[in-house]
């Protein structure tokens, strides 16, 4: 139990460690570092390694690398192979998209970032941000679908790469977080029924793999349907992301709904709010703040785990990559090239959702405390 | 009560709706034929990616070898040979996919086997690639047959078949090995490359590629022994007769026309040619087309846009492409391979 006595020793401590130690900013940074004589063995030993790691690395990158010629100059030379970034980028980022019309996914995917910069900015969170979602989604999909406005239709079969990693994510998240904030209120409802109900579909989904819900979607499904019927195959893996991100929201919101004390619940129904309005105005923007760690977790996840779309022969980022590298010309030369242009695009992204979660979490707890 | 019966009902009604307007398939009643003529292209199940088998080249295009059988029957229904929407399958799905309508030609090196043929509700058309399950070791090793491989290690990838046909192979004949599997292709080769296996096994097609692929292809030996009968061969449905046809002799233009020594450059003097079969089989002379639903000019175009089987091979896998195969079974019957067409009469 924390007693008052408690809050006032930590509060006491906090400024203690705060208090520079002596010999100014240089030693502040060097003491932790070589204080001790094994401090100063594991620093040594450290920058040692991150010396050798970083001269690797550049004499990969830059001395050793083959900037022209063809497959045959890289399977020669000892370094990256840059005629590969230079043949198959393109490949690499869009895939199987029509070659001619990849104007259209840049610029779809333009919009898409541009939204998503305007909605991270806290300055434009109103109602207007709704119109602009409806209008991006609106545009991306039209540019991206076609058949409309003399632009030529592209089957989704031809949805590949970058973007339909993006509109995976994106749309198994922006689906996924109504659904699942639906799923993590009913399960902490007090009618039996919709509790149960909701207890089942979460466990059952979190229950197993996201590979195994993509193969019912993908192999089972289509032989449950009528004859001649099919449901685009996109589509059967958006909608198993879907659930499958719903039901880990819903687990991450129950955590933050379960950290909001009872009394903020009966205040707002002592303030004559009914349960809708008491969840909208009062519960749920706490939980939903309290949650955003979590929430970026899964985000970052989902962002990494649509690569398994591959298995059921959808070409996402990381398979457009794996093909490029097994094209006949390039197969088993531009290996590494491949992997870690994947990693590098990958941890691009993901940082970039972390550092904004951060930038967020700080912005709220000044806006409230 | 009656309120929330008509919520559901209509939420029912909804997902009718919705299901049935995304439905992009066709009605059982019609044959394939019609179906893919009304759709205006052919969807064909390929390989996410298969070194000249099915790849896809820099500016996203579709090639390769099991590519061309679907570009040929385009040709042969639509004058075109890119009326063709490829739809990657792996190979857990990839039977399903077929079944269920999502393709109308499965192109994807599938093995012409009894059950396949049988149980699943499917036809296989002629085989376009006689190919067979091999050995290739370290020539350092020595080794000269499949026989000497006791206690040795074996790289493999996790294909449907590879294992079980190595058990087979090797359990009769009490020899011990070691199976070492690998998810991913590029792990399996370099595995194999840097020594962490003394033998990798695969279909023989595949592996006179890895070792094309290899620093010095000279280090590394097939052994003769072909453990397994791989016959690929295209499938379609079954019960649609005349789709069954058109894929059969579509794939047999291309034989015959290699037989004929026709051409994708010289077809068209081939039209003046005084040969009664070649006449039938250009649609100068007959309504062979007809037979079968077709223009009369669809084995001309197929040979005009695709070329013939020599060709295609050449073109995908031959010594000329970085993967440098050899025609080995896949001759002509009359060089001695296994390769042969009915007649066009």
């Amino acid at each position: 139990m924390t007693t008052a006595t408690d809050l006032a020793e930590a509060q006491l401590r906090l400024p203690s460690e705060r208090r520079p130690t002596e010999g100014g900013g240089f030693g502040r940074v060097l003491k932790p570092l070589f204080g001790t004589p094994i401090n100063a063995v594991i620093s040594l030993a450290c920058l040692t390694l991150l010396w050798l790691s970083a001269k690797g690395a550049y004499g990969w990158l830059v001395t050793r690398a083959v900037t022209e010629g063809g497959p045959q100059a890289c399977k020669a030379g000892q370094g990256a192979c840059w005629p590969f970034y230079e043949a198959k980028l393109r490949f690499m980022l869009f895939g199987v998209y029509p070659y001619e019309e990849h104007w259209r996914v840049i610029l779809a995917m333009g919009l898409f970032m541009a939204a998503i910069a305007v909605t991270m900015i806290p300055r434009f969170w109103d109602r207007r941000l709704l119109a602009l979602w409806g209008v991006t989604v609106l545009a991306t999909g039209l540019l991206i679908s076609g058949g409309l406005f003399g632009l030529r239709y592209v089957p989704t079969t031809q949805w590949s790469g970058l973007p339909l990693s993006f509109l995976l994510t994106a749309v198994g998240l922006a689906f996924g977080f109504p659904l699942g904030v639906v799923l993590a209120l009913a399960r902490s409802s007090k009618l039996p029924a919709i509790r149960v109900l909701a207890i089942v579909f979460i466990e059952v989904i979190r229950g197993v793999p996201l590979i195994s819900i993509l193969f019912m979607a993908s192999v089972m499904l289509p032989l449950f349907m009528p004859d001649g019927l099919t449901i685009d195959k996109l589509l059967r893996a958006q909608i198993a992301i879907i659930i499958f991100a719903a039901a880990y929201i819903a687990e991450a919101v129950r955590g933050g709904l379960q950290a909001i004390p009872r009394g903020q619940h009966e205040a707002a129904n002592a303030m004559g709010l009914h349960y809708w309005q008491a969840m909208r105005l009062v519960v749920l923007p706490q939980a939903l703040k309290i949650a955003i760690p979590p929430l970026v977790n899964i985000s970052i996840g989902f962002f990494q785990d649509t690569t398994l779309v591959t298995i059921i022969g959808l070409l996402d980022f990381l398979s457009t990559i794996r093909t490029a590298m097994q094209d006949p010309n390039w197969v088993g030369i531009a290996v590494m090239e491949g992997y870690l242009f994947a990693a590098f695009v990958y941890l691009v992204f993901s940082y970039g959702m972390g550092a904004y979660s951060r930038f967020l979490e700080r912005r709220l707890r000044l806006g409230h405390d | 009560m009656s309120k929330s019966k008509h919520v559901t009902r209509w939420l029912a009604m909804g997902l009718v709706a919705g299901v049935a307007a995304l439905a992009a398939a066709p009605a059982s009643a019609q044959s394939t034929l019609d179906t893919v003529k009304k759709r205006g292209k052919i969807l064909c199940g390929v390989s996410p990616v298969a070194p000249g088998f099915s790849y896809a080249d820099d500016k996203g295009a579709r090639r390769g070898f099991d590519v061309d059988i679907c570009r040929a029957v385009s040709a042969a229904v639509f004058a075109d040979p890119d009326k063709v929407e490829y739809v990657p399958l792996n190979t857990n799905v990839r039977f399903q996919a077929l079944q269920s309508g999502e393709v109308d030609i499965l192109s994807r090196q599938n093995t012409w086997s009894y059950t396949r043929d049988t149980s699943l509700g499917l036809d296989f058309g002629p085989v376009v690639f006689y190919d067979g399950q091999g050995l290739m070791v370290p020539a350092k090793l020595n080794v000269k047959s499949a026989a000497e491989l006791s206690d040795a290690a074996i790289c493999l990838l996790p294909g449907t078949t590879t294992l079980q046909n190595l058990e087979d192979y090797f359990r009769p004949k009490n020899i011990k090995y070691e199976s070492v599997v690998f998810e991913n292709s590029d792990e399996w080769r370099n595995a194999f490359f840097s020594g962490r296996c003394d033998a990798t096994t695969t279909d023989r097609s595949d592996l006179a590629s890895v070792r094309a692929i290899a620093n010095d292809p000279e280090q590394y030996v097939i052994l003769p022994e072909t453990i397994s009968k791989e016959p690929l061969a295209p499938a379609i449905r079954q019960n649609d007769p005349n789709w069954r046809d058109i894929l059969n002799w579509s794939v047999y233009t291309l034989i015959a026309a290699e037989e004929k020594g026709i051409t994708q450059a010289n077809v068209e003097d081939h039209l003046k040619s005084e040969d009664p079969e070649v006449q039938r089989m250009l649609g100068v002379s007959g309504d062979f087309g007809k037979m079968i639903g077709l223009d009369n000019k669809w084995s001309f175009n197929i040979i005009k846009m695709v070329g013939n089987y020599g060709e295609v091979f050449d073109r995908n896998l031959g010594p000329k492409t970085r993967l440098g195969l050899s025609r080995g079974p896949n001759k002509l019957w009359t060089e001695g391979g296994l390769l042969y067409s009915p007649p066009f009469r």
